[in-house]
Parts: structure tokens; sequence; C-alpha cells
């Protein structure tokens, strides 16, 4: 009975984290304040860890925490103080957002959804409930995929030399007269 | 602690909805900033939709691609943030509509 009890909670934490998560991102992706926004997104992105986690994926939980929620968003941190917006920035912001912009992508992006939501209906499933442990993981990286952790580290090496040129203070260029 | 007995379908709904929240931001947002976060949310969500999968099949495959989505992710951030620099410097703004020449 009690074991039963407890299961009932577990899913009720994965409903929890998935509202977070949803209600997050669209909090994210509606504000004027990148700073803002990216405090919400990091919450999604959290929210999300949870998910995996309870899904039983823990290596991939910790890496969306250290990655992800970690590195990743530290770099937007980075670039948004940076920039220095301000005040004026995040008026013009909200005057973007406003109004009859949203009609044209809501509806797309309905649509779109409405197509995977039929698609989803016809498959009824249950996740496993076996935890994959970062060992089989590791094991099978460095196995089958060894290939694929090469590829990846040829396109960091890419997007390193990438942001190394492009985030140079000035890019020397002649300029052309017109 | 091992994993919970959750219907796929609502796994996947959940990718398809945060999904979907990118796609919306990415077409309705002009400032290339957001543009760059709506583009992790669309990762993210195909991360969750392959250790789902993972996770239904109980195969380490669907953490892997997880693994290559995220390294995937970070160098397109890299890149795309060293472009928003060059962006604000050379046009003193982040909107993308005034952004549109390609000749440097």
């Amino acid at each position: 009975m009690r074991k039963r009890g407890g299961a009932i909670m577990m899913e009720m934490l994965f409903y929890i984290a998935a509202a977070v998560a949803l209600l997050a991102t669209v909090l994210a992706l509606s504000r004027a304040n990148a700073a803002h926004a990216l405090i919400y997104l990091i919450v999604s992105l959290l929210a999300v860890a949870v998910v995996f986690f309870l899904m039983g994926a823990p290596f991939a939980a910790a890496l969306e925490i250290v990655i992800y929620a970690g590195a990743i968003m530290v770099l937007f941190v980075f670039v948004i103080m940076m920039l220095n917006v301000g005040r004026e920035g995040t008026a013009r912001e909200r005057e973007w957002l406003g109004g009859r912009n949203w009609i044209a992508p809501g509806i797309l992006s309905a649509l779109l959804l409405l197509e995977l939501m039929l698609a989803l209906r016809h498959a009824p499933a249950v996740t496993s409930g076996v935890a994959v442990t970062p060992k089989e993981v590791g094991l099978t990286l460095f196995g089958p995929y060894v290939l694929a952790v090469e590829i990846a580290s040829m396109l960091l090496l890419a997007g390193l030399v990438g942001a190394y040129h492009l985030g140079r203070r000035f890019i020397v260029r002649r300029e052309r007269r017109r | 602690m091992g994993g919970l007995q959750i219907p796929m379908e609502q796994v996947l709904a959940l990718a398809g909805l945060l999904f979907s929240c990118g796609l919306l931001g990415l077409m309705l947002r002009r400032n290339i900033i957001f543009m760059l976060m709506s583009l992790e949310v669309m990762l993210n969500a195909a991360a969750l939709a392959f250790v789902a999968a993972g996770a239904k099949w109980q195969q380490a495959d669907g953490q892997i691609i997880f693994l290559l989505i995220l390294s995937v992710a970070a160098a397109e951030v890299a890149v795309g943030l060293g472009l928003v620099l060059q962006i604000q410097r050379r046009f003193k703004t982040l909107d993308m509509d005034q952004a549109r020449r390609l000749r440097g």
C-alpha cells in the first residue's frame, strides 16, 4: 500500500516538473528583459533535468544541469552583461512583442503542435521504469559510438575556432568606399 | 534509484509543447539573443524526446544522442554569441531585420 502511494507521489513529481518546465519556457520567451528571460530559461532547464532523472537517466540529468544550465547559460550571461542593453532596449523589446506580431507565428506553431499530438495519440506505451546507469552509457559511448565522439570533438574544435575568430575585438577589414 | 513508469505519450507531448514554444519564440522575436534562446529550447525538447525513447527501450543510445545534441548546442551557442557581439559592434542594434546584408 505504501509502495503504491510512493509511486503516485513520484508520478506527481513528473507532472509538477513538466508544468514548471512549460511555464518557465513560456515566461522566458515572452519577457522583454533578456536577463529575466535567462533566469526563467535556467529554471526550465532544471525542470527538464528533473524529468530526465525521473525517467531513469541520471547521467543525462547531471549533464543537463552541469553543461546546459551551467556552462551554456553562463555564456549567455556574459554576453548580456557585455552588451549592456539597458532600459531603452527593454522598452523597444516590449514594443516589438506587442499586438499583432503574435498571430502568424502562433497559428503556425499551433498547427504543428496539433499534428504532433494527433500523431502521438496512436502509440500508447510506458517508459521502462529501469534506470540506464552512467556505466552503460559510457560503455556504449566508447564502444559502438566512438566515431560519434570523434565527430563531436571535431565539431567542438570548429566551434572553438569560429568563436575565437568572431569574438576578437575588431576584425581588421578594408572598408569599401561607396 | 530506478526510473519511473510514465506514459510515453505524455513525455513526448511535453517535448512537443516545449518545441512549439521554442518555434513560436523563434518566429516571434526580433532580438537575436532571444532567437538563440529559442533555439536552445528547441534543441532541448528534441533531446528530451531522445532520452524518453532511451528510457522506453531501456537502452543507453538515447542518452548518447543527448550528449551529441549537447555538444551541438555548445558549439552553436559559442559561434552564435560571437556573431551577436559582432552584429552589436557593427550595426549598434540587436534587431535581426537590420542585419540582412550578407556582404561585410
